[in-house]
Parts: structure tokens; sequence; C-alpha cells
């Protein structure tokens, strides 16, 4: 979606809070949000993408007067009633309703540390031959897409070149909405600054595409 | 401004320390996830705990100097850094692909993540409030060199800038070029010397 997080390339969104020996958090309860998204994660009722996509569907004058963990607070939420741990009257009352499921927690302490340390890759296996070769010329299609996508606005329609093959990844596009990892070959493509901005020549930007984001130049 | 938390400067001003409404609201959220059994709060101190206090850059700063000092880890490194990376230990959550990327006198790399603040936690731990900030997020594609300029970095004019935009589940660090002096260094004095905005490309290592 054409959302305000889709930032790449805009002007006039302040300055930068550069702070010396700034504190992981610089309040206690965004350290809580942190910790209860991986706690809530532990039941399955969401992935990556569709926390990525809760965060983008927040209304852009939301999105841009909220602090990080505000967003994040959000997105664990928003998952939360979305997979039914939940309902929407106790997140709006944040009261128990008595009549609702008891459960014991999914992440105890004692599994946090295999929690911590667990892997989650978005690699996959694929017999599908990869469309595009290193160095070939792709344009990053001129697509708008309704909802959560990879492809920021900055590069669409730009001529780029393909520069690594990762293999194939979970696609964000399907997984945010439970559609399916539906993997896809993943490139890294590279676009010079001259291409997208008319920027310095020798400059240039490099992205992770999948490769239903391109087609031959 | 993005990550300045109003409701505790006006908690400040009042002249009394009373919880602020955003805390307020993540203790009565957490509150009811625990009574319905849903989150172990012993489960979220261990990782609050963990992320305070046991990631963070000084994992990636082990990377670069082992990098700088071992060629033979270099090679593996530049080759699968997700591999050799483990070999010192760091793996798990934002660390399942990682790729290196050396800082040469040519060629500056810069990370970024326009989308949302794609990071390697395994190596540098959670993003810094500037790499989270929309000034960051919008301006590093566009304006890299004036980015650059605004932490005090200044590149010759001959280096090309070469900016990763971290748009997949790929996680980028930064190998900064070794300081001139630094011979005598092991690997423990060198790793003392590499900065967190150095391993994102948003520094440079002063010679000693």
């Amino acid at each position: 979606m054409n959302g305000v997080h889709d930032m790449g390339g805009m002007e006039g969104l302040g300055s930068l809070p550069l702070e010396a020996d700034e504190p992981v958090f610089h309040e206690p309860w965004e350290g809580r949000v942190v910790a209860l998204n991986m706690a809530m994660g532990a039941w399955g009722r969401g992935n990556v993408d569709a926390f990525r996509h809760a965060i983008e569907r927040i209304p852009g004058p939301q999105y841009l007067s909220m602090s990080y963990y505000q967003r994040w607070l959000v997105a664990v939420t928003t998952l939360a009633v979305r997979g039914g741990l939940i309902s929407p009257e106790e997140l709006r009352t944040l009261t128990i309703d008595p009549a609702g499921e008891k459960r014991e927690p999914r992440l105890t302490a004692e599994r946090v540390p295999a929690k911590l340390a667990s892997k989650a890759p978005s690699l996959r296996q694929t017999d599908k031959p990869a469309r595009f070769r290193i160095g070939e010329s792709v344009r990053a299609r001129m697509v708008n897409v309704a909802g959560h996508t990879r492809l920021p606005r900055y590069v669409r329609g730009h001529i780029g070149q393909i520069e690594f093959d990762h293999g194939a990844h979970v696609l964000p596009d399907t997984n945010a909405h439970f559609q399916g990892e539906q993997p896809q070959r993943l490139y890294g493509v590279v676009f010079t600054a001259h291409e997208l901005w008319g920027g310095p020549a020798g400059d240039a930007i490099r992205l992770d595409l999948w490769e239903s984001y391109l087609e031959p130049a | 401004m993005e990550d300045q938390d109003h409701d505790h400067e006006h908690a400040q001003d009042a002249g009394q320390h009373p919880p602020a409404p955003k805390a307020l609201k993540v203790k009565a959220l957490e509150s009811l996830l625990v009574e319905k059994g849903l989150v172990d709060p012993a489960a979220l101190d261990a990782i609050v705990e963990h992320y305070e206090r046991r990631v963070g850059p000084r994992n990636g700063a082990r990377v670069v100097a082992r990098a700088w000092t071992d060629p033979a880890f270099r090679e593996r490194l530049m080759t699968d850094a997700t591999a050799a990376i483990l070999e010192l230990g760091f793996g798990g959550r934002q660390g399942d692909h990682l790729m290196a990327v050396e800082n040469t006198p040519e060629v500056h790399n810069l990370v970024v993540c326009t989308l949302c603040s794609c990071y390697p936690w395994s190596v540098l731990g959670l993003p810094p409030a500037w790499y989270k900030s929309f000034a960051y997020r919008s301006r590093a594609v566009i304006d890299p060199r004036g980015v650059l300029a605004e932490f005090g970095v200044a590149l010759s004019p001959e280096a090309r800038i070469k900016v990763w935009d971290s748009t997949a589940e790929i996680r980028y660090l930064v190998i900064p070029m070794r300081p001139a002096g630094t011979e005598g260094l092991d690997e423990e004095g060198l790793a003392a010397l590499v900065t967190r905005d150095s391993m994102i490309g948003a520094g440079v290592l002063a010679a000693r």
C-alpha cells in the first residue's frame, strides 16, 4: 500500500535524533512492548509480515505522531485480536472477559533462552529456475498494490541490475495477509542514484526485491 | 519528534513522577494478558534483560575485529556471513540471513530500512532512535552524503556511496576500514575501537 511508511526519498520529515550513550529503551514500557511481542508471537497467530502490515495500516497522521514502540504496541494488539487471543472488547477496556478462555503461557521464562536463540529463516527450497541472471537489467514494476508489499515507491518503474541471487524467500505480499508463504526468488538489485534521483555518478542504492516485483528491461 | 515521549516530559514538568499514560496502558495490557494466561511476566523480564544487557554492538565489533585480523575468517565472512558469524556464537533473531559489506577507499556502504526499521539485531542489538527516525529512513537513500555529514562523516570526493535498503529478511553488517595506526593492537583492542555507527556505515573510524 502507498502509505506514509514508504518514506524513501521524502524530505522534511524532521532532523536526526542523534543521542550520545543512548539507552536501549528510553522508558521501561518500551522494553515490555518488545517482550510482549515475542511472548505473544509464541502463540503462532501472526508472522513478521503481518506485524509490519499492521503498523502500515495505522492511519498516516497517527503513524507520524506515534513513537516507534507505540506503533509496535498497535501491531501486537492488532494481531492478538485477529488471532482470537483477546477480544476487541478486552482490548478496548483492558479488562478481562470472565467468560473468555483461560490459557497457559506458551513462552515461559525457562523457554526464553531457546526462543531467543531460535532461527526463523525466510529462505525456502525451490526447484524453479531463476528468471533473471546476475548482471541482467530489470525494471521494477510500476504497480500500486493495495495490500502489503516490500517494493518501495521510489524504485517503481526504474531500471536496475541484478547483482545477487538470494534463493527463494517467503513472499511478504501474501504472508502478511495469511495467504501462505508462496516463496519466490529474491534478488539483490542495484539502481544508480542517477537513475532514481538524478544523483551523483557512481553512487548506488541496492534493494532486495522478489521476482514478481521485476520485469525484463 | 518521533521518539520523544511527551507524556514523560509532562510528568517531569509537574515535579512528580506518576507513570506516563503510555506506560499505564502497557501495564494494563500486560496485566490483561497475564490474567488470561497468554504471557508469563517472568518471561517478559528475561526478554527485556536480554536486549538490555546481552546483545548489542559489542557482538558486531568482535566480528569486525576478527575479520581484520584473520584473513581466513574474513574470506568466510564475505562468502557466508551467517555461518561465519555463528562461529563466534552470534545467532538468533534478526540474524538468520546476514551479509557483510566492506568499506574501501573507493566504496562507502550505508545501511537503512526505508519501509520500517530492519536491523541486524544478532550483531548490533536493537536499533538506535536515529536509525528508526523518519529523517533517516527518508533521506538516507536520496541524500546519503548530507546524512553522513550530519554524523560528521566527510568522504573523499572520489569515494562512491552504496546504500543498502533492507527490504527483505537479509540483514547487512558494514565492515568499516581498519584505522591507521592500529597495527600493534590485538583482536580485543581492535574490537574496542569499533563503533556501532561504523557498522551501519554512519560512522568511520579515526586513525590512532
